[in-house]
Protein backbone atom coordinates (compact mmCIF):
# COMPACT_ATOMS: atom_id res chain seq x y z
CA UNK A 1 0.00 0.00 0.00
CA UNK A 2 1.20 3.04 -1.11
CA UNK A 3 -0.24 6.05 0.93
CA UNK A 4 1.87 9.23 0.14
CA UNK A 5 1.34 12.87 0.92
CA UNK A 6 2.14 15.81 -1.15
CA UNK A 7 2.89 19.91 -0.49
CA UNK A 8 3.07 21.95 -3.81
CA UNK A 9 3.42 19.44 -5.95
CA UNK A 10 6.49 17.24 -4.40
CA UNK A 11 4.84 14.04 -3.40
CA UNK A 12 6.55 12.45 -0.13
CA UNK A 13 6.07 9.03 1.23
CA UNK A 14 7.18 9.53 4.82
CA UNK A 15 5.38 11.99 7.24
CA UNK A 16 7.83 12.62 9.17
CA UNK A 17 9.80 15.71 9.27
CA UNK A 18 12.98 16.04 11.42
CA UNK A 19 14.86 19.01 12.63
CA UNK A 20 18.99 18.87 12.68
CA UNK A 21 19.55 20.95 15.58
CA UNK A 22 20.71 19.93 18.92
CA UNK A 23 22.27 16.39 18.35
CA UNK A 24 25.58 15.57 20.21
CA UNK A 25 27.19 15.70 16.70
CA UNK A 26 26.69 15.37 13.09
CA UNK A 27 26.81 11.61 12.81
CA UNK A 28 24.41 11.00 15.61
CA UNK A 29 22.20 13.43 13.41
CA UNK A 30 22.29 11.58 10.39
CA UNK A 31 21.87 8.25 12.29
CA UNK A 32 18.96 9.72 13.56
CA UNK A 33 17.20 11.01 10.45
CA UNK A 34 18.09 7.44 8.65
CA UNK A 35 15.96 5.51 11.35
CA UNK A 36 13.10 8.47 11.59
CA UNK A 37 12.93 7.40 7.64
CA UNK A 38 12.08 11.32 7.34
CA UNK A 39 12.67 12.70 3.70
CA UNK A 40 12.68 16.01 4.48
CA UNK A 41 15.13 17.39 7.45
CA UNK A 42 14.54 21.58 8.45
CA UNK A 43 18.09 23.47 8.39
CA UNK A 44 18.84 26.94 9.64
CA UNK A 45 20.77 29.66 7.81
CA UNK A 46 23.81 31.18 9.49
CA UNK A 47 26.69 32.95 9.28
CA UNK A 48 29.82 30.92 8.07
CA UNK A 49 32.68 30.65 10.41
CA UNK A 50 34.89 32.87 8.53
CA UNK A 51 37.80 32.11 11.01
CA UNK A 52 37.78 28.28 10.64
CA UNK A 53 36.24 27.54 7.30
CA UNK A 54 37.52 24.11 7.50
CA UNK A 55 34.78 23.18 9.81
CA UNK A 56 32.57 20.07 9.00
CA UNK A 57 29.25 20.81 7.71
CA UNK A 58 25.88 19.81 7.98
CA UNK A 59 25.81 18.97 4.06
CA UNK A 60 28.95 16.83 4.30
CA UNK A 61 26.98 14.28 6.73
CA UNK A 62 22.93 14.72 5.42
CA UNK A 63 22.93 14.58 1.72
CA UNK A 64 20.65 17.65 0.37
CA UNK A 65 20.65 15.21 -3.10
CA UNK A 66 18.84 12.74 -1.02
CA UNK A 67 16.83 14.04 1.44
CA UNK A 68 15.08 17.75 0.92
CA UNK A 69 16.22 20.32 3.01
CA UNK A 70 13.78 23.06 4.12
CA UNK A 71 15.09 26.04 5.30
CA UNK A 72 13.70 27.46 8.39
CA UNK A 73 13.49 30.99 9.74
CA UNK A 74 13.92 29.91 13.70
CA UNK A 75 15.13 32.35 15.44
CA UNK A 76 13.81 35.33 13.27
CA UNK A 77 11.44 37.62 15.55
CA UNK A 78 10.06 40.01 12.68
CA UNK A 79 9.00 39.15 9.25
CA UNK A 80 11.91 41.59 7.23
CA UNK A 81 14.40 39.25 9.09
CA UNK A 82 12.45 35.99 7.91
CA UNK A 83 12.00 36.96 4.23
CA UNK A 84 15.66 38.18 4.18
CA UNK A 85 16.76 34.65 5.76
CA UNK A 86 15.03 32.71 3.10
CA UNK A 87 16.04 34.75 0.25
CA UNK A 88 19.61 33.90 1.74
CA UNK A 89 18.55 30.42 1.77
CA UNK A 90 17.26 29.94 -1.70
CA UNK A 91 20.29 31.45 -3.16
CA UNK A 92 22.35 28.72 -0.71
CA UNK A 93 20.11 25.85 -1.57
CA UNK A 94 18.25 26.58 -5.06
CA UNK A 95 15.26 26.19 -4.23
CA UNK A 96 11.49 27.32 -2.84
CA UNK A 97 10.28 25.37 -0.39
CA UNK A 98 10.72 26.60 2.81
CA UNK A 99 9.58 27.07 6.43
CA UNK A 100 8.53 30.24 7.67
CA UNK A 101 8.58 31.10 11.39
CA UNK A 102 8.08 34.57 13.18
CA UNK A 103 8.34 34.16 16.50
CA UNK A 104 6.29 36.77 19.15
CA UNK A 105 8.94 36.33 22.36
CA UNK A 106 11.40 34.19 23.42
CA UNK A 107 10.09 32.73 26.41
CA UNK A 108 7.23 31.04 24.87
CA UNK A 109 8.41 30.91 21.39
CA UNK A 110 4.73 31.41 20.07
CA UNK A 111 4.24 32.59 16.60
CA UNK A 112 4.02 36.27 16.05
CA UNK A 113 0.68 35.82 13.60
CA UNK A 114 0.99 39.45 12.08
CA UNK A 115 4.19 39.42 10.94
CA UNK A 116 4.31 35.78 9.69
CA UNK A 117 0.58 36.76 7.56
CA UNK A 118 3.05 39.48 6.35
CA UNK A 119 5.46 37.69 5.41
CA UNK A 120 3.59 34.71 3.78
CA UNK A 121 2.26 37.16 1.65
CA UNK A 122 5.33 38.83 0.67
CA UNK A 123 6.99 35.38 0.05
CA UNK A 124 4.19 34.05 -1.83
CA UNK A 125 4.57 37.01 -4.21
CA UNK A 126 8.29 36.51 -4.48
CA UNK A 127 7.73 32.68 -5.77
CA UNK A 128 8.62 30.97 -2.31
CA UNK A 129 6.83 28.07 -1.39
CA UNK A 130 6.45 28.83 2.39
CA UNK A 131 5.03 26.33 5.03
CA UNK A 132 4.01 28.17 7.99
CA UNK A 133 4.37 27.49 11.50
CA UNK A 134 1.25 29.26 13.63
CA UNK A 135 -0.82 29.05 16.20
CA UNK A 136 -3.52 26.60 16.77
CA UNK A 137 -6.43 28.37 15.70
CA UNK A 138 -8.03 27.53 12.23
CA UNK A 139 -9.22 31.42 11.48
CA UNK A 140 -5.57 32.18 11.48
CA UNK A 141 -4.77 29.07 9.20
CA UNK A 142 -7.33 29.92 6.52
CA UNK A 143 -5.88 33.36 6.38
CA UNK A 144 -2.68 31.56 6.07
CA UNK A 145 -4.08 29.88 3.50
CA UNK A 146 -5.29 32.71 1.70
CA UNK A 147 -2.01 34.60 1.36
CA UNK A 148 -0.19 31.79 0.03
CA UNK A 149 1.21 29.08 2.51
CA UNK A 150 1.92 25.42 1.08
CA UNK A 151 0.91 24.56 4.34
CA UNK A 152 0.11 25.02 7.38
CA UNK A 153 1.97 24.06 10.54
CA UNK A 154 0.27 24.67 13.60
CA UNK A 155 2.00 24.03 16.90
CA UNK A 156 0.69 21.17 19.15
CA UNK A 157 2.50 23.02 22.16
CA UNK A 158 5.39 25.30 22.69
CA UNK A 159 8.90 24.76 20.31
CA UNK A 160 10.27 22.19 22.36
CA UNK A 161 8.43 21.85 25.56
CA UNK A 162 7.39 18.08 25.24
CA UNK A 163 4.17 18.64 26.31
CA UNK A 164 2.23 17.28 23.33
CA UNK A 165 -0.73 17.89 21.82
CA UNK A 166 -2.54 20.20 23.18
CA UNK A 167 -5.53 21.24 21.72
CA UNK A 168 -6.59 18.57 19.57
CA UNK A 169 -10.08 20.26 19.19
CA UNK A 170 -8.53 23.08 17.65
CA UNK A 171 -5.90 20.55 15.62
CA UNK A 172 -8.79 19.05 14.03
CA UNK A 173 -10.74 21.99 13.27
CA UNK A 174 -7.80 23.24 11.44
CA UNK A 175 -7.31 19.75 9.49
CA UNK A 176 -11.07 20.16 8.58
CA UNK A 177 -11.20 23.53 6.77
CA UNK A 178 -7.69 23.24 5.27
CA UNK A 179 -7.08 22.52 1.58
CA UNK A 180 -3.42 22.28 1.96
CA UNK A 181 -1.36 20.10 4.04
CA UNK A 182 -1.72 20.76 7.95
CA UNK A 183 1.21 19.63 10.06
CA UNK A 184 2.08 19.58 13.55
CA UNK A 185 4.81 21.72 14.14
CA UNK A 186 6.28 21.54 18.00
CA UNK A 187 5.93 20.38 20.94
CA UNK A 188 5.62 16.70 20.64
CA UNK A 189 7.16 15.27 23.43
CA UNK A 190 7.06 11.33 23.16
CA UNK A 191 5.77 8.86 20.17
CA UNK A 192 2.16 9.07 21.29
CA UNK A 193 1.94 12.54 20.56
CA UNK A 194 3.09 12.10 17.40
CA UNK A 195 0.71 9.30 16.92
CA UNK A 196 -2.70 11.32 18.29
CA UNK A 197 -1.27 14.07 15.64
CA UNK A 198 -1.52 12.00 13.23
CA UNK A 199 -4.91 10.36 14.28
CA UNK A 200 -6.72 13.87 14.08
CA UNK A 201 -5.82 13.48 10.32
CA UNK A 202 -2.97 15.62 10.06
CA UNK A 203 -1.13 15.17 6.86
CA UNK A 204 2.50 15.04 8.73
CA UNK A 205 4.41 16.12 12.10
CA UNK A 206 7.64 18.01 12.32
CA UNK A 207 9.55 17.63 15.48
CA UNK A 208 13.45 17.95 16.71
CA UNK A 209 13.50 18.20 20.38
CA UNK A 210 11.99 15.00 21.13
CA UNK A 211 14.24 12.98 18.98
CA UNK A 212 17.77 15.09 19.83
CA UNK A 213 16.87 14.92 23.33
CA UNK A 214 16.27 11.60 23.92
CA UNK A 215 18.44 9.40 26.00
CA UNK A 216 18.82 7.17 23.09
CA UNK A 217 18.00 9.59 20.18
CA UNK A 218 18.29 6.87 17.07
CA UNK A 219 16.03 4.72 19.35
CA UNK A 220 13.48 7.71 19.81
CA UNK A 221 13.65 8.62 15.65
CA UNK A 222 12.18 4.65 15.26
CA UNK A 223 10.03 4.82 17.35
CA UNK A 224 8.45 8.04 15.79
CA UNK A 225 8.34 6.74 12.73
CA UNK A 226 6.12 3.51 13.65
CA UNK A 227 4.12 6.22 15.73
CA UNK A 228 3.53 8.24 12.85
CA UNK A 229 2.93 5.49 10.47
CA UNK A 230 0.61 3.93 13.28
CA UNK A 231 -1.18 6.99 13.56
CA UNK A 232 -1.57 7.07 10.09
CA UNK A 233 -2.94 3.69 9.79
CA UNK A 234 -5.53 4.84 12.83
CA UNK A 235 -7.09 7.56 10.88
CA UNK A 236 -7.51 5.75 7.85
CA UNK A 237 -9.08 2.86 9.30
CA UNK A 238 -11.70 5.19 11.07
CA UNK A 239 -11.58 4.73 14.57
CA UNK A 240 -14.62 2.95 16.99
CA UNK A 241 -16.75 5.27 18.43
CA UNK A 242 -16.62 5.99 22.00
CA UNK A 243 -19.22 4.57 25.08
CA UNK A 244 -19.93 6.06 27.97
CA UNK A 245 -19.92 2.54 29.82
CA UNK A 246 -18.41 -1.20 29.02
CA UNK A 247 -19.54 -3.46 25.63
CA UNK A 248 -18.63 -7.08 26.36
CA UNK A 249 -16.44 -8.45 23.51
CA UNK A 250 -17.82 -12.01 24.00
CA UNK A 251 -21.23 -13.34 23.49
CA UNK A 252 -23.41 -13.51 25.98
CA UNK A 253 -25.14 -16.38 24.86
CA UNK A 254 -23.95 -20.32 25.49
CA UNK A 255 -22.51 -18.76 29.00
CA UNK A 256 -22.17 -21.96 31.23
CA UNK B 1 43.72 47.10 0.57
CA UNK B 2 39.46 48.24 1.49
CA UNK B 3 37.51 48.34 4.41
CA UNK B 4 34.57 45.94 4.19
CA UNK B 5 31.97 44.86 7.17
CA UNK B 6 31.79 40.80 6.67
CA UNK B 7 29.51 38.71 8.55
CA UNK B 8 28.99 41.88 11.27
CA UNK B 9 32.95 42.04 11.57
CA UNK B 10 35.04 44.75 10.02
CA UNK B 11 37.75 43.00 8.02
CA UNK B 12 40.48 44.63 5.39
CA UNK B 13 40.76 42.54 2.55
CA UNK B 14 42.16 42.87 -1.46
CA UNK B 15 40.21 44.22 -3.83
CA UNK B 16 38.29 42.03 -6.44
CA UNK B 17 35.25 40.23 -6.55
CA UNK B 18 32.84 38.40 -4.35
CA UNK B 19 34.28 35.15 -5.64
CA UNK B 20 37.55 36.16 -5.39
CA UNK B 21 36.99 37.12 -1.44
CA UNK B 22 34.78 33.86 -0.73
CA UNK B 23 37.51 31.23 -2.61
CA UNK B 24 40.05 33.46 -0.23
CA UNK B 25 38.37 32.26 3.03
CA UNK B 26 38.38 28.45 2.01
CA UNK B 27 34.88 28.52 1.60
CA UNK B 28 33.16 26.43 -1.34
CA UNK B 29 30.93 29.00 -3.43
CA UNK B 30 28.26 26.31 -4.02
CA UNK B 31 27.73 26.01 -0.54
CA UNK B 32 26.88 29.37 0.41
CA UNK B 33 25.08 32.43 -0.27
CA UNK B 34 26.10 36.08 -0.27
CA UNK B 35 24.20 38.92 0.46
CA UNK B 36 25.65 42.32 -0.27
CA UNK B 37 24.44 45.72 1.44
CA UNK B 38 20.84 44.10 1.80
CA UNK B 39 20.78 42.43 -1.72
CA UNK B 40 21.11 38.86 -2.49
CA UNK B 41 23.88 37.97 -4.87
CA UNK B 42 23.27 35.72 -7.66
CA UNK B 43 25.96 32.96 -7.42
CA UNK B 44 26.31 32.91 -11.37
CA UNK B 45 27.34 36.64 -10.80
CA UNK B 46 29.47 36.46 -7.74
CA UNK B 47 32.67 36.75 -10.03
CA UNK B 48 31.41 39.72 -12.01
CA UNK B 49 30.35 42.23 -8.88
CA UNK B 50 33.79 43.65 -7.44
CA UNK B 51 34.13 44.60 -3.58
CA UNK B 52 33.80 48.43 -2.72
CA UNK B 53 35.06 50.44 0.01
CA UNK B 54 32.46 49.93 2.92
CA UNK B 55 30.63 47.07 1.51
CA UNK B 56 28.29 45.54 4.40
CA UNK B 57 28.75 41.25 3.30
CA UNK B 58 26.69 38.33 4.78
CA UNK B 59 27.85 34.76 3.34
CA UNK B 60 25.38 32.35 5.12
CA UNK B 61 25.07 28.51 4.75
CA UNK B 62 22.84 25.94 6.03
CA UNK B 63 23.38 24.59 9.71
CA UNK B 64 21.12 22.11 11.77
CA UNK B 65 17.90 23.47 13.01
CA UNK B 66 14.94 22.44 14.26
CA UNK B 67 11.71 24.37 14.40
Amino acid sequence: MTDQWSVAGRTFSSRLIVGTGKYKDFEQNAAAVAASGAEIVTVAVRRVNVSDPSAPMLTDYIDPKKITYLPNTAGCFNADDAIRTLRLAREAGGWDLVKLEVLGEAKTLYPNMRETLYATEVLAKEGFLPMVYCVDDPIAAKQLEDAGAVAVMPLGAPIGSGLGIQNRVTIRLIVEGANVPVLVDAGVGTASDAAVAMELGCEGVLMNTAIAEAKDPILMARAMKLAVEAGRDAYLAGRMAQRRYADPSSPLAGLI
Amino acid sequence: MISIILNGEPRQVRGGSIADLVASLGLDVKKVAVERNRDIVPRSILGDVALAENDVLEIVHFVGGGC
